[in-house]
């Protein structure tokens, strides 16, 4: 395309947008003083700058066109080969391992409650990885099993006075219940459906704990969830963070192995194979509907032992955050991340939780560049950032 | 029985479920010809009532005559909404015309959390009083306490719509060419339409009758608010998936059972789980007739 | 000896189309027999309808793998297809359904499942048996790919494989599931005629060497007249013709659904 193509081609997108903003973003209306904000420099932003986006727009399209005739490479991404040589494997894990043991020590008791917030979604988001990044299932109302986890603990604890430990297996086992609950009726569903009708099902959850409040105390919610304890040993406010730090971590790479060991086993390729092809899987032997309900009991269950850890950490629990909001972060974790892939989903969890948090100045951005990057990430890598990678074997003749 | 107040919710449902109709007609339009629940069509509506607010309070400050400036505001919503429809389309779902459905379902949900951000950035969070733009209408008068002059105004602005829509698909060249695209997309390019006119037809077509339907019940309810398109939007596409999605008058019949129904049960019964209904409604249908009660039913070539 | 595959009669409607009219079908131990006719004929329904994907409206499908007087015979009307694919039939299809997210070998494995059994306990523990299943797993898919020729490709995504490299990789997933009788649909679609001769070949040795028996869909006539020992001719979902590919050549009917005119024979 000749620069006087693209310069009007611009020069159009600039002025469309101009067009397009202006009652939104020029006009602020005060309906109590009945004045009239007219804030010109908006347009300006937004003319200047959709002109050299649409250019940037076109390119990127272009090279994505382009790319996409070249064949798909088994071929493996620089971090992706870096994650696979034994020589830094091994080290990286134990200095991975060493930074996690100091972290709470050597940082604040706030900035550990933020990792701890962030490794409570690293959980969330592997264990959605097994349903829509393994098994191809799109599931939009994962944060339900979250609440069922938590709730269950809460309430266990207050109608039966049920400790933690107790209630953490509990509440996997519950979530994994209501995820075969879940399944059965949708086994059917084709993707979009599939899609609809979790998300129906999170929200009918989410408006059964506001309105019952017989049973979950509605929108006050529950208060005085114990945190874990410690043999009966009475803990400060400090250690107990410290504490929680640490079962949360524990919690992740419990997490991270069974999933590996899933993810790599014959069920895990009858998800694969389920997820790229419906019928020929079904022609080789595997039984969908098996596979497809093991997939939503197991990836329910992590959801569901992150809830109960998640009620022990907040101590207060409400139907607040266990919403639809919820649910997108989560599956963000995991399209952003790689899906399939876990240390993508890792990645994706730390990015997503992280980031906002040490840039509190941007906050209020937060929902809406993960609105654009949700678009951006489908359309020029749908891989995400740190691509799966299929597992090659040795064979011995 | 009370014969006043069932027709009272009567009327009442069936006010609901024209506003529902015409968003849920969107839906159902843009699935039949690409088969993507867009998930940021609620944002449409939502984008419809802002402009028509913010245009109709400029006008008003300008002292402009009652009924020009409910006149222009409702252009000014339907042509941005419109333009917004357009514009999402072009850049967030022509892109992915041959990914996977999951890529296009999160792109459109990424599309939905921007524009409901965006909206909430630009302007404010708050709940913005609207102004009643509807006149009354005083030779109704003898009859409002069952059917209220807004409500009238409503129904009688759907009824006008479904005509035009329905003139609009069954007797014009573009209409055709989309009854064409939707049922084989690939004939139709072979046949010499121009496939991306058509999909963005419909995009502006469906904006169209949603920014009409957020303009309509914006006046209504007094108020509007950046989330408004989420709950509605989730409430119209229920009512399309329940007719048969891709199919226009299953959109407006499941539109209306819906709206009768939320009507009857917070009426009757109790309007604490009134949002709930729809969610159940939504879960039951797609288990048992995902077809929907119009909808024909999908057979899967092996 | 009985026939290792049975069908009489069988009817196939959908809703108001007949797609399969009153078939008779059998298939002895170790034959390989070809199902012919113009497009739209029904082929691959029949497939369907036996493979359990959809289940016939009337008749019957009787299988005994190892063909035996005294063997039992099985109906598998209706079946789920992982269920018929355990019994021992096997298939390929007509648009090639590989896994496009896996590596050949990895697809070659999933055929395996059909013979595995470990569960989620299984994967998680990895005990013996499972160690020792997977073990097996992976070995025996490599030595199928290495008879059908395309061990080089272990690794490679299956989508990045040569069109007839694809066609051949379906079926070594389809034999990885230890079948005792081969549905092929259309295998030689789109191959030239090199790779139609390799594929000839390698169904030849696919039932010699296993002893599997072999039912082919084809459009193919020279693949389909060297490699059958028995035709069936089907035509608007009624058989219409059976016999020995000789029989076939000279038959006017079969001639005459194919041209759509009289030919003196």
């Amino acid at each position: 395309m000749t620069a006087k193509q693209e310069l009007k081609k611009s020069i159009i997108a600039s002025v469309w947008f101009m067009f397009l903003t202006f009652p939104i973003m020029v006009i602020k209306v005060n309906t109590v003083t009945h004045t009239i904000d007219w804030r010109w420099h908006n347009m300006a932003l937004v003319g200047i700058g959709s002109f050299f986006l649409s250019m940037l727009w076109r390119y990127l399209l272009k090279k994505k066109e382009e790319g996409g005739k070249k064949e798909k490479k088994a071929g493996l991404s620089f971090i992706q080969r870096l994650l696979q040589e034994k020589q830094f494997a091994l080290p990286g894990i134990v200095i991975i391992s060493i930074i996690t043991i100091l972290f709470p020590h050597i940082f604040s008791m706030y900035q550990t409650n933020i990792m701890t917030s962030a490794l409570i979604f690293v959980v969330l988001g592997l264990g959605l990885n097994i349903v829509i990044g393994l098994a191809g299932l799109l599931v939009l109302g994962y944060a339900a099993f979250f609440a069922v986890g938590a709730y269950s603990y809460a309430l266990l604890n207050l109608h039966y006075g049920v400790g933690f430990w107790v209630a953490l297996p509990i509440g996997g086992i519950l979530a994994a219940f209501f995820g075969i609950l879940l399944g059965y009726p949708v086994l059917r569903l084709r993707g979009d459906y599939l899609a609809i009708v979790t998300l129906g099902f999170g929200e009918i959850i989410r408006l059964v704990l506001e309105n019952w409040n017989e049973f979950s105390f509605g929108p006050s919610g529950i208060k005085n969830i114990p945190k874990p304890g410690f043999l009966g040993i009475e803990m400060s406010m400090q250690t107990t963070t410290i504490y929680v730090f640490y079962i949360v971590v524990l919690l992740v790479v419990f997490t991270i192995f069974v999933i590996n060991r899933l993810k790599n086993s014959r069920i895990g390729r009858a998800w694969t194979a389920l997820k790229d092809d419906e019928i020929a899987s079904q022609a080789m032997g595997i039984d969908k509907a098996k596979t497809k309900l093991r997939a939503f009991a197991l990836g329910a269950t992590w959801a569901g032992m992150a809830g109960v850890v998640f009620a022990s950490k907040t101590t207060f629990i409400n139907p607040a955050s266990f919403t639809l909001w919820e649910s997108v972060i989560i599956l963000c974790t995991v399209v952003l991340g790689g899906m399939g892939s876990i240390a993508g989903v890792i990645a994706g969890a730390l990015l997503l939780i992280l980031l906002p948090e040490y840039m509190r100045d941007f906050g209020e951005f937060r929902m809406i560049t993960f609105g654009a990057v949700l678009i951006l990430m489908m359309i020029f890598r749908p891989g995400g950032m740190i691509e799966d990678v299929r597992k090659t074997y040795k064979f011995e003749k | 029985m009370d014969f006043e107040y069932f027709t009272q919710l009567f009327f009442g449902g069936l006010t609901r479920g024209s506003i529902y109709a015409l968003i849920a007609l969107g839906y159902t339009m843009v699935y039949g010809i690409i088969e993507l629940i867009n998930f940021a069509h609620g944002e449409i509506y939502m984008i419809g009532a802002f402009t028509g607010l913010i245009i109709s309070t400029v006008l008003t400050m300008m002292g402009m005559p009652a009924i020009a400036v409910m006149v222009l505001a409702g252009m000014a919503a339907i042509i941005y909404s419109c333009a917004y429809g357009y514009t999402m389309e072009k850049i967030a779902y022509k892109p992915l015309r041959n990914a996977p459905r999951l890529s296009v379902l999160i792109s459109a949900i990424g599309m939905s959390l921007f524009l409901q951000n965006y909206v909430l950035l630009a302007q404010t969070s708050d709940f913005l009083p609207f102004p009643s733009l509807v006149p009354e209408f005083e030779f109704w008068e003898p009859y409002s306490h069952i059917l209220t002059s807004p409500e009238l105004m409503i129904l009688s602005t759907t009824v006008v719509v479904m005509i035009l829509l329905t003139i609009l698909i069954k007797f014009t060249k573009i209409g055709k060419a989309m009854r064409a695209t939707s049922q084989d997309k690939m004939m139709a390019a072979l046949l010499g339409i121009n496939v991306d006119q058509v999909i963005s037809a419909t995009f502006v077509v469906g904006s169209a009758t949603a920014a009409i339907g957020g303009v309509l019940i914006a006046s209504h309810i007094g108020q509007i608010n950046f989330y408004m398109g989420f709950i509605a939007g989730i409430k119209a596409f229920v009512a399309a998936v329940l007719g048969g999605i891709g199919s226009i008058p299953g959109a407006v019949l499941g539109a209306l059972v819906l709206g009768w129904t939320e009507s009857f049960f917070t009426g009757y019964i109790s309007s604490d789980y009134e949002d709930v209904f729809a969610f159940i409604f939504l879960v039951v249908i797609l288990i048992f007739r995902p077809s929907g009660i119009l909808g024909r039913s999908q057979i899967q070539k092996v | 000896m009985k026939p290792i595959l049975e069908v009489k009669s069988m009817t196939m409607d959908f809703g108001g189309l007949r797609a399969i009219d009153n078939v008779d079908l059998s298939i002895e131990k170790g034959q390989i027999v070809a199902l012919i006719g113009p497009n739209g004929a029904g082929k691959t329904t029949f497939f369907n309808c036996i493979t359990g994907i959809y289940t016939p409206t009337h008749g019957d499908i009787y299988i005994s793998p190892n063909g035996s007087e005294d063997g039992k015979n099985e109906r598998i009307n209706g079946l789920k297809p992982n269920i018929v694919t355990r019994k021992g039939l096997a298939r390929t299809f007509q648009n090639i359904r590989l896994f496009t997210s896996m590596t050949v070998l990895e697809n070659v494995m999933i055929g395996c499942h059909a013979i595995t059994k470990a569960g989620i306990m299984g994967a998680i523990f990895r005990g013996a048996s499972t160690k020792s299943e997977e073990k097996l797993i992976v070995e025996k898919s490599y030595l199928i790919l290495e008879k059908i020729g395309l061990s080089k490709y272990v690794d490679e995504l299956a989508v990045n494989l040569p069109y007839g490299a694809q066609r051949r990789l379906e079926i070594a997933r389809a034999l990885a599931t230890d079948p005792f009788l081969l549905l092929l649909d259309e295998p030689a679609a789109g191959m030239n005629p090199q790779e139609t001769m390799e594929l000839d070949e390698l169904i030849l040795k696919i039932r010699n060497s296993e002893g599997i028996s072999i039912l082919l869909i084809e459009h193919d006539m020279k693949l389909v007249m060297s490699l059958s020992e028995k035709i069936y001719v089907v035509d608007y979902g009624k058989k219409i013709a059976e016999g020995t590919p000789e029989e076939i050549r000279h038959n006017p009917v079969v001639i005459k659904a194919y041209l759509g005119e009289e030919v003196d024979a």
